[in-house]
């Protein structure tokens, strides 16, 4: 196999890293209004991702690192493009990530429900708009003999597009709410199941229309069978939560997101951007990429330290893999200092 | 600023100098309480683990700040400088990647490790937890300071007239250039010292408050601490700080040149000014403080060492690479030389305010001997001013660094000009700008607000950690969490 196939592969990897993980974190912010009735609810469901959501954010920082030196044109491309979202994105990330470590610092309930407005907010925002220029990335953009995106911020909010970014939303809530119910105890373990069937209902219904859709735009062989699992997964996430099996039903929304995602880079390939302008000007894995040595040394470094790093976040998982429940939840601290 | 390529500059040396005005205290900061807490493992005297927790609770607050606007730098290459992504990705992404996966999964996984972990990791463990953190950020520095000591001083690669785009030849000669090899013991000596005055700073603003006077044996253990770190560290700042000075004169002769605004060649003996008052454009003098030879010393490491000129370099580099196709967008008479008066005064704030904080430390040192103990309020404001000074010079550092290697983005290769994003318009670009400062602003108001609040409290009570090996495995199910955000 090409060395660049494997980085398109190995990026497709990177990329379910970080939906699988990162989703979840994303479910757990936006469900805080939904969920939670009281502060010491929502430090339950906060302190569910409180040791690991940094851990996860990082899968995005080596996508991103990855397709720098990987595809350089593909970096260039993208994020230059895809301007605007991506700055929203990334306002978003900053207000969330400080609000995870700065919410607890001080005691007043009005510092608590503004941290709480930034983490809502700040996982909605990515939530929605990853999906968005996931979907554009699939269908293609209009990009010039120059290799640069020509279109607008208009042009990535079509039907598709938004169709996309109401998908991962669904997911990551129901993902979210998966988690948090097998993560914690007590009333809220209910309510979280008792949402995430709901929600999943709803989020097969919309998954199916966006995978159908997709599959006509760019699929293959391949990619329907992913997308067939994928829907398949979602069903039997469902179905475990409804019997109470939590355990199975986050791994059953963890599946449906990893082989979605991985149907839309199958569907993808051989290209990693298409032009709407013109076939000939969509950046591929050949045309993009690095050249052979780069993608050599990244290979023996990705190889030797990707298995340590998978290690150490599962040990990290295994850690703190008890459930949390309200008197696992200290009382605030109280202040030395008048 | 009407041009997307101002706007872009103004944006990366923002976003970039704010980064780092939190990364060197993070960078120090996690080693020393890494060894507070195994200080305190050793001793067992409580006095460690209170420091440990108070100076890691706000080496958290400040650490948070560096994740977050981390993720900016990581982006803003696409965004903002597309052309110079293309043309350097084959060689630069490299060593990006190589950070995120060898670093920064390695601090974030270990610090909430540190964080969450009092009552469920053995304690040798717990402290371990801290120093990976600490080697994470070594590694994070390695590799972003490899990727920008290349950018100082290209090697390794080939150029492709073909595809246009320099293409990495030897990955060893990267992350071992001689620049790196000079730049990352000078970065993180400095970052140590950044910490070591951090820690004495706050230490003996507590030192002096009535309100903390039955603590004073703690802070005064915090003082000499840090001055100790950040006298020994600083030593150390200005050993590798003359060695990248020889580096720099070898590989880009002209910000050498800049940083003394010395316009024709000295052939020995070249003297360095410690203050001057001329004309804006630094070309003429009417007041000056200089030291004989001190400047051929520092560039060439004799002191009839020559050193060459903004005029004669001017002449060579034209010769060399033609018109300065940078001339058009800065100063059209400056061709090949950066913007002199801020390379001049940048170089001196970062040595001038360096040498101050060791000053400082070493007075603080002094002051505290054998049990003496000032409380003055001078002692108070002395220490306090010692990490703003100290974080003032990294600024500083940098500024001359990176406005010093203009008008190129790669010396030699690339001009700044010609790697902002072709695609981006006007108008992103300053939607870009304007909220990411006014957030920074913001933020920056927020997390002096936290670090003063903490600071004001003081250190807690001391309270033995549980010991997760010391009970049976199941018997803590009901009981609270030893810390919960
Ligand atoms: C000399 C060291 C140094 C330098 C020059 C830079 N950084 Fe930095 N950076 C760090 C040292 C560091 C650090 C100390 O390792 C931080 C602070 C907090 C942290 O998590 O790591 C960090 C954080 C940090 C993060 C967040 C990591 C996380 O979420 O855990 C990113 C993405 C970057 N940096 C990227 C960059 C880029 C692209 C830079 C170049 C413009 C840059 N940094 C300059
Ligand atoms: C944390 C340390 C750093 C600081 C404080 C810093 C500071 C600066 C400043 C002040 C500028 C603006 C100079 C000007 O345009 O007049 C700048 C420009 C730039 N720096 Fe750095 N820099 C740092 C590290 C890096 C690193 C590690 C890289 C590469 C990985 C880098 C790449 C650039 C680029 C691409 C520009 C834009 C071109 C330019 O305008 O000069 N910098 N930096
Ligand atoms: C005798 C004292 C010092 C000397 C001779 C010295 C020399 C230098 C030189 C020549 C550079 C530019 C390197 C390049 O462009 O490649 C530099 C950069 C820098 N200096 Fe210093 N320095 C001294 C003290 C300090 C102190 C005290 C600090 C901290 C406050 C500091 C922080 C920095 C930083 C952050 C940079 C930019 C990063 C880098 O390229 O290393 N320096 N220094």
């Amino acid at each position: 196999m090409e060395l660049s196939t494997v980085w398109f592969i190995l990026i497709a990897v990177l990329w379910i890293g970080y939906f699988t993980l990162e989703g979840f974190d994303f479910g757990v912010g936006m469900l805080l209004p939904w969920l939670a009735r009281d502060d010491r609810e929502r430090r339950i469901m906060i302190n569910t991702i409180g040791p690991v959501w940094d851990g996860n954010e990082v899968w995005v920082l080596t996508a991103g690192g990855a397709t720098f030196a990987a595809f350089p044109e593909w970096y260039a491309t993208l994020f230059s493009g895809f301007y605007l979202p991506l700055l929203l994105i990334l306002l978003a990330l900053i207000v969330r990530g400080l609000a995870f470590e700065y919410r607890h610092q001080r005691p007043e309930a009005a510092w608590h429900s503004w941290w709480d407005r930034a983490i809502i907010v700040g996982s909605y925002v990515p939530a929605v708009l990853w999906g968005v220029a996931f979907a554009n990335i699939v269908r293609g953009v209009p990009i010039d003999e120059t290799k640069d995106f020509t279109g607008t911020i208009f042009t990535l909010l079509n039907p598709f597009g938004l169709l996309g970014g109401l998908v991962t939303l669904l997911l990551f809530l129901t993902h979210g709410a998966m988690f948090l119910a097998l993560k914690t105890d007590g009333h809220i373990r209910h309510r979280a199941r008792a949402l995430a069937v709901n929600l999943g209902l709803a989020t097969a219904l919309a998954a199916v229309v966006f995978l159908v859709w997709a599959q006509a735009e760019t699929g293959n062989a391949g990619s329907a069978v992913l997308f067939v699992l994928a829907a398949l997964a979602l069903v039997g996430g469902v179905l475990m939560a409804r019997a109470g099996r939590e355990g199975w039903a986050f791994l059953g929304t963890f599946a449906t997101i990893a082989l979605a995602v991985a149907g839309l880079f199958v569907g993808l390939f051989p290209d990693v951007m298409p032009s709407t302008t013109d076939a000939a000007y969509s950046l591929t894995t050949s045309n993009a990429s690095a050249t052979d040595y780069t993608l050599k040394v990244m290979t023996i470094v990705a190889a030797i330290f990707t298995p340590i790093v998978l290690g150490y976040q599962a040990w990290t998982y295994w850690v703190f893999r008890k459930r949390i429940a309200e008197h696992h939840i200290p009382d605030a601290e109280l202040e030395a200092v008048g | 600023m009407d041009t997307i390529l101002d706007i872009a500059r103004w944006q990366f040396g923002i976003t970039t100098v704010y980064h780092f005005l939190f990364v060197p205290i993070t960078i120090g900061l996690t080693a020393l309480v890494a060894a507070m807490e195994s200080q305190w493992l050793r001793t067992r005297q409580p006095e460690w683990l209170r420091l440990t927790k108070f100076f890691g609770r706000l080496m958290l607050i400040n650490f948070a700040i560096g994740v977050v606007t981390g993720i900016v730098q990581e982006f803003q290459f696409g965004m903002n400088w597309s052309d110079y992504s293309r043309f350097v990705g084959d060689i630069f992404g490299a060593p990006l990647a190589v950070e995120a996966l060898l670093a920064f999964f390695l601090e974030s996984t270990f610090l909430g490790l540190w964080i969450f972990g009092w009552d469920k990791l053995p304690r040798g463990l717990h402290a371990g937890c801290m120093w990976l953190v600490h080697i994470g950020t070594l590694a994070s520095s390695w590799f972003i300071l490899a990727a920008n000591s290349w950018m100082q001083h290209p090697v390794g690669y080939t150029y492709n007239p073909e595809n246009g785009r320099a293409e990495l030849t030897d990955f060893w000669a990267v992350m071992f250039n001689k620049v790196q090899l000079a730049t990352f013991p000078h970065v993180v000596t400095a970052a140590y010292m950044t910490a070591g005055a951090f820690v004495l700073g706050i230490s003996a603003w507590l030192y002096v408050a009535k309100r903390h006077q039955h603590d004073r044996a703690l802070y005064r253990r915090g003082i000499r601490f840090g001055a100790s770190v950040t006298l020994v560290a600083g030593l150390l700042v200005a050993v590798t700080g003359d060695y990248q000075g020889k580096i720099m004169t070898e590989v880009q002769p002209m910000k050498m040149a800049a940083a003394e605004a010395l316009y024709d060649t000295e052939d020995s003996c070249a003297p360095f000014s410690l203050f001057t008052i001329g004309t804006p454009d630094g070309k003429e003098e009417k007041f000056s403080i200089t030291v004989p030879c001190v400047l051929s010393f520092l560039a060439t490491g004799s002191t009839d060492g020559k050193v060459e000129g903004i005029n004669d370099l001017r002449a060579q580099y034209q010769e060399q690479f033609g018109q300065d196709p940078g001339a058009r967008y800065y100063d059209p008479t400056a061709n090949y030389s950066p913007i002199i008066p801020v390379t001049y005064w940048t170089f001196r704030y970062m040595i001038g305010l360096g040498f101050l904080a060791a000053l400082f430390a070493a007075l603080i040192l002094f002051l505290t001997r054998k049990g003496r103990a000032p409380t003055s309020r001078w002692f108070g404001r002395m220490a306090v001013a010692t990490p703003i000074v100290m974080v003032l010079g990294n600024s500083a550092g940098w500024i001359f660094t990176e406005m010093g290697r203009q008008p190129w983005v790669v010396f030699g290769l690339m001009n700044t000009a010609n790697g902002v994003s072709p695609g981006v318009s006007v108008a992103e670009a300053w939607i870009s700008i304007i909220t990411l400062t006014l957030l920074y602003a913001v933020l920056a108001v927020i997390e002096l607000g936290l670090i003063v609040r903490f600071v004001k409290r003081g250190a807690d009570p001391f309270v033995e950690p549980p010991d997760p090996t010391l009970r049976g495995s199941d018997d803590d199910q009901d009981r609270p969490l030893a810390f919960a955000y």
